[in-house]
């Protein structure tokens, strides 16, 4: 008789060891006790604590892996932690810089009128009244909002037009030659010009062509285009690039002339990577200090003129609220005011950054039936 | 609405490399020319100097005569745009433009040239040219919609909408169903058969097959190896090329027995 026994098998051929599904967590909670106890042993702290029982963690993890699964897997989990822990190491000063703002800035910004008037006539009289009266903080941030949005727009009307035109030759003209290498070359030297350079360049060039002294709007708007040109023109530059060539082709067999073929094939395809980039332009521009410090100066009132006069920003505003407080015996007002003007701004980079999403979809190729 | 094409020794070049030496041709209106011959042989260099496109790529050039109905197309002051609008080409991938409507696709060589069109007769030149080109039925419903949503054999034959649209005297074929299923390259091998009432038409082909089926001449190019120039080896009826042909090289291309 022969019996069709199967053999009665724990596992497949296929496998190898395997961790439980919950090995993480009690590796995890055995470093996080594991660490506690050492820092304990030294003194404790929660910088240090995270740092031990994450050490710890991947060594368990890593350890116990090779353990029970084989090196393969050990291999898969270290570069695992070590993918995670650089992500968690590049986080923790966004998550801190957001947490200071938002716990120091929320004061200054719903204090009343802080969005909507001037430091004119505010003087250090009412911040000391603010601090020993426990009088409501006056003065606010508008002057420098309004400066700063007048500033930024003037440098992005001068310098899109010039990035993307240099992207457009670089990309549809250049051919690769002399020139546009040496464009190139050029370009890149500007993406590393230290931005107090571009505010002197700027303020230099006016001193010399209007008349010494001449701080507006309009030379800050000069000395960040020069910071925004080169940056719009890379991201362009990159955006026109990844443009089939068979759109350009398939235009130029239909009898398209090349500049119509640029105008409403080339840039249309690449308009939503332009825009964002664009923005993203902008973002980087919009929290620069010393070029407008040394070219628009500083200003307690309201200035809508871009071409005449002193103007407030808010960079400039944190920076002067900060060095120099209203009222020296009691900076906290001053302080507050420069806190709250910071949360606007990283609010205002959020703003765009978020608009350069929203405009790359809204632009971007439709596709669907 | 057609006119012929005759080619007296010609020679392109990109940079200094000789691409494809001493062609002459004489294409017949009305009619379909296949240009067959293994990869890198010149074919579609050589079909690309037909209107021009050749010189699109940096360094590249051309010497000898393309005669369109007589005119040199690269005689002295001949402008390559007006060229190409009289000698339409469709590529080998289907490219519609990812940022218009299957209706503004058609219309293309007439809106970026700003060409001022009322909408009855646009209305009308995109409804004859998607007829033209098997694809209305298809599309009728949803003109609106972007081209890039069509398949991949109806991309080709909006591509050919667009070209005929532009009402050519020619139309070059780069490998047009190289990318397609067997289902969307009959689509367009009939279309083939219909538009050569209208227009003489040349294709580019790897497929022996396709030839056969469509063409009424076929030219045969060859090379003779790595880094030597293409060459026309041999342009005679299709019938003739594929059931007895004068060359040796062509016979033994078409009988399957090359390399």
């Amino acid at each position: 008789m022969t019996s069709t026994l199967t053999p009665v098998r724990k596992r497949s051929a296929l496998t190898k060891g395997q961790l439980p599904k919950y090995a993480p967590y009690v590796v995890l909670a055995l470093a996080l006790i594991a660490g506690a106890a050492i820092l304990a042993l030294i003194g404790f702290n929660a910088f240090g604590w995270g740092i031990v029982s994450a050490i710890l963690f991947a060594a368990g993890l890593v350890g116990w892996s090779a353990a029970v699964e084989g090196s393969r897997k050990a291999k898969d989990k270290l570069a695992t932690c070590l993918v995670v822990g650089s992500f968690l190491i590049a986080l923790l000063p966004l998550i801190s810089v957001i947490w200071t703002v938002l716990a120091n800035g929320l004061p200054g910004i719903i204090a009343p009128g802080f969005l909507g008037s001037s430091m004119n006539g505010v003087t250090g009289v009412y911040d000391n009244k603010a601090v020993e009266e426990g009088a409501p903080v006056l003065g606010g941030i508008y002057h420098a909002l309004l400066g700063t949005v007048q500033i930024t727009i003037l440098a992005t009307i001068i310098s899109v037009p010039v990035g993307l035109l240099t992207a457009i030759y670089l990309v549809e003209y250049g051919h690769d030659g002399r020139l546009a290498r040496a464009i190139t070359f050029f370009v890149d030297v500007m993406t590393g010009i230290p931005s107090i350079v571009a505010g002197l360049f700027a303020a230099a060039f006016f001193f010399a062509v209007v008349g010494p002294g001449t701080k507006t709007g309009a030379v800050a708007a000069v000395a960040l285009s020069v910071l925004m040109i080169p940056v719009v023109v890379r991201s362009s530059e990159e955006m026109l690039k990844i443009v089939p060539n068979e759109l350009r082709e398939a235009a130029y067999a239909l009898g398209v002339r090349k500049w119509r073929t640029i105008l409403k094939v080339v840039i249309p395809t690449a308009i939503s990577g332009i825009a964002s980039g664009v923005t993203l332009a902008i973002a980087r521009v919009i929290g620069e200090t010393a070029p407008i410090l040394v070219t628009a100066g500083f200003a307690t009132s309201i200035n809508g003129n871009v071409f005449g006069g002193w103007m407030a920003s808010l960079p400039t505003f944190i920076y002067t609220q900060i060095l120099n407080p209203t009222s020296p015996a009691n900076p906290d007002p001053s302080s507050q005011r420069a806190w709250g003007a910071a949360l606007v701004l990283i609010i205002l980079v959020m703003l765009l950054n978020l608009g350069a999403r929203l405009i790359a979809r809204l632009f971007a190729p439709k596709t669907g039936r | 609405m057609s006119k012929r094409i005759d080619v007296k020794d010609l020679n392109v070049y990109y940079g200094n490399f000789l691409a494809v030496e001493d062609v002459s041709i004489n294409i017949e209106a009305k009619s379909v020319t296949a240009f067959i011959g293994p990869s890198g042989c010149g074919k579609s260099t050589f079909l690309r100097t037909l209107n021009r496109m050749h010189e699109v790529l940096p360094g590249a050039r051309v010497e000898g005569e393309v005669l369109l109905d007589g005119d040199n197309l690269y005689g002295p002051g001949v402008d390559p745009v007006t060229v190409r609008s009289q000698i339409g080409m469709v590529f080998q991938r289907p490219n519609p433009f990812p940022t218009m409507s299957i209706r503004d696709n058609v219309l293309a060589g007439v809106k970026l040239n700003n060409q001022k069109i009322s909408k009855g007769e646009a209305d009308a030149l995109v409804e004859r040219s998607l007829q033209g080109a098997n694809l209305w039925n298809e599309v009728k419903d949803r003109l609106e919609k972007p081209g890039s949503g069509l398949s991949g054999g109806q991309q080709q034959r909006l591509c050919i909408a667009r070209a005929i649209a532009v009402e050519p005297q020619v139309i070059l074929m780069d490998e047009p169903c190289s990318a397609l299923d067997p289902i969307s390259t009959l689509a367009v091998e009939d279309l083939i058969n219909e538009l050569k009432d209208q227009y003489t038409v040349v294709i580019v082909t790897h497929n022996m097959q396709q030839a056969a089926r469509v063409s009424d001449r076929t030219a045969f190019f060859n090379i003779a190896g790595t880094g030597k120039p293409g060459k026309l080896i041999e342009f005679a009826d299709t019938t003739t090329i594929f059931n007895n042909p004068g060359q040796k090289a062509t016979e033994d291309y078409v009988s399957g027995r090359f390399g």
